[in-house]
């Protein structure tokens, strides 16, 4: 039957689009390795593992990273919190408002970053806020909501109101059916939408920029190599870790969803 | 899981955590409001407090002479947005929105429809992580990545060279409008590396959409003497609608918010995300910043509402 097989076409197509998709990030791992300093120059006149020991003595670079991580984790643990009780809210009940709860948690992505940065920036001078970690926090965490939000809804929409009924029959209390039902069956959702919502935190600028003030993420340190270079092959070889630091979470996510009918990971 | 043994059913205690969870039981309002006042007071006060100050401030006027914010509600800054330059910023970049858009549904298509209907087993994995990984690496690092390859002295001028075809690119730059000295800081330039980084958007909701595409259509398309072409406009096209509008709500409104890839790659001409930054930063005029970023914020209300009249939402 001819629908069975692509048409040629159609293969060439689809494959010079993921080529597309892929050669830039490949290219990076080829220039983490150049001999070449001050240009962007290829091909490569050499290759050498030296920046490598370079960028680990850079302690800005350590800084950034740190920050980064600071910063992504407790966004992440605060936007777990809040997405799953909404959740939970949302998927048990139906009440009057429900659809402007999905909105709110949906807006802060859904609006351009550019928005969401310069209203805070606005709020932060406006009660005159000084810039520390946690007015990073404060942006992240209202956008990685939506994330652990999304995991946590399609779970729940899953797991079926009559286990927790039971439970409570059998005669455990509401605490321990959280502890002993509920949790179990949304943990997998929560650990994804967690990852997720790390890798979201870790790689943001647009937003970064009006909440940071002086600091600098790790992001915030690529932008500022980007706009006023200064040792391009360090902002190479930080290229490259960051690419492979962000896969890990989604490669997790995705080990831990696939097969499911809705695979994580599919909204940014 | 535990309850499953019945020996192992929780004893019954009457703790305090049991009194609370009766009361929360026989009031479920209660539990609703419990479980909802973090996350709402969280992003109430937080997120919509925020826009709402902003969108206050887009109300006053700065001093042009003193420099200082004038607390009186005008109209005055919006009208500012009308000046031939603003004006421009605004179009250059709704222009901008629209081209990426449109470019990033062609080359996402073929991508989505191979997927969708012909990837089978190891393959549908493989294309899966192909789109996820792109979709979720360093933003930053994208822009980099072609940086690398439009620089003068990058890998498209040197393969160019190679193939002999450097003459083209010449020709190229030199036209109007999209040209420039290199690649690199060139209009062209920005739509590339735009449709780069949205294009991963735009794959997975055309690809669900198409999933829902029955395949025994298309052969009755055909049977009932479509040529190949003839189905995908009048049968597959129509059906994939919604994906693609779908997709284009995340192209278009990222490009339009988007203040650093115009600025990395690109001409010194303004986007309105820059117009927002330098405003807000440099200029220190936070209403018609404020003015400026409630530009996106309207055209996405309309896009939204037209893409909610096409059924959009659904492929979402």
């Amino acid at each position: 039957m001819h629908s069975d097989r692509a048409p040629l076409s159609l293969k060439l197509a689809a494959g010079a689009g993921l080529l597309f998709l892929h050669l830039p990030i490949l290219l990076i791992f080829v220039y983490a390795f150049t001999t070449e300093e001050k240009s962007f120059a290829w091909p490569p006149p050499g290759l050498t593992l030296k920046w490598f020991a370079v960028t680990w003595n850079r302690p800005d670079v350590w800084e950034a990273l740190q920050l980064s991580v600071k910063v992504a984790a407790i966004s992440t643990v605060i936007a777990m919190i809040l997405g799953t009780l909404c959740a939970a809210a949302v998927s048990r009940t139906r009440f009057f408002g429900r659809e402007t709860i999905s909105l709110l948690v949906i807006l802060p992505i859904a609006l351009p970053g550019v928005v969401t940065g310069i209203a805070l920036r606005s709020a932060f001078s406006l009660a005159e806020i000084p810039f520390s970690t946690w007015t990073i926090v404060l942006g992240h965490a209202t956008f990685c909501v939506v994330i652990v939000y999304n995991n946590a809804v399609a779970r729940f929409r899953r797991t079926s109101g009559s286990l927790i009924e039971a439970s409570m029959d059998l005669g455990a209390n509401m605490f321990q059916t959280l502890r002993y039902v509920i949790l179990p069956n949304i943990g997998t959702a929560l650990v994804v939408g967690g990852m997720l919502a790390f890798a979201l935190s870790f790689d943001e600028v647009i937003v970064t920029t009006f909440t940071a003030g002086q600091q600098a993420t790790l992001p915030i340190w690529m932008l500022e190599e980007l706009v006023r270079p200064r040792e391009r092959p360090v902002t190479n070889v930080v290229a490259m870790v960051v690419v492979l630091v962000t896969l890990l979470p989604i490669l997790g996510a995705y080990y831990l969803t696939r097969g499911t009918d809705t695979v994580a990971g599919q909204g940014k | 899981m535990t309850i499953a043994d019945p020996r192992a059913a929780l004893p019954r205690t009457d703790s305090a955590a049991t009194r609370v969870s009766d009361v929360l039981w026989r009031r479920p309002t209660l539990l609703l409001v419990l479980l909802l006042t973090p996350p709402v007071l969280w992003l109430g006060i937080i997120y919509l407090g925020s826009l709402f100050a902003l969108l206050l401030q887009s109300f006053f006027s700065i001093d042009h002479f003193t420099g200082l914010i004038n607390y009186e509600f005008t109209l005055r800054t919006y009208a500012e947005l009308f000046t031939p330059t603003n004006f421009d910023i605004i179009l250059r970049t709704v222009t901008m929105a629209a081209c990426a858009t449109l470019a990033s549904a062609i080359i996402a298509f073929p991508i989505a429809y191979y997927a969708a209907r012909f990837a089978r087993g190891r393959w549908r994995a493989v294309f899966y992580i192909g789109v996820m990984m792109p979709l979720w690496s360093s933003y930053l690092v994208k822009i980099y990545a072609w940086k690398l390859i439009l620089a003068k002295e990058g890998i498209l001028t040197w393969a160019l060279e190679k193939l002999h075809l450097l003459w083209l690119l010449e020709a190229y730059l030199s036209l109007p409008v999209v040209g420039g000295n290199s690649l690199s800081v060139s209009p062209t330039g920005t739509f590339i590396v735009f449709v780069y980084v949205w294009m991963p958007f735009m794959i997975l909701p055309i690809q669900a959409a198409l999933e829902r595409v029955p395949a025994s259509m298309l052969e009755a398309s055909g049977d009932l003497g479509a040529r190949p072409g003839q189905t995908f406009r009048h049968v597959l096209l129509p059906l994939a609608l919604p994906g693609v509008v779908a997709g284009s709500i995340f192209t278009f409104s990222l490009t339009l918010g988007d203040y650093i890839i115009p600025q990395i790659i690109g001409t010194s001409r303004l986007f309105i995300g820059q117009a927002v930054y330098q405003h807000q930063g440099i200029a220190g005029n936070i209403p018609l910043a404020a003015a400026f970023a409630v530009v996106p914020i309207v055209i996405m209300g309309i896009y939204l509402t037209i893409a909610r009249r096409m059924g959009a939402f659904d492929a979402l």
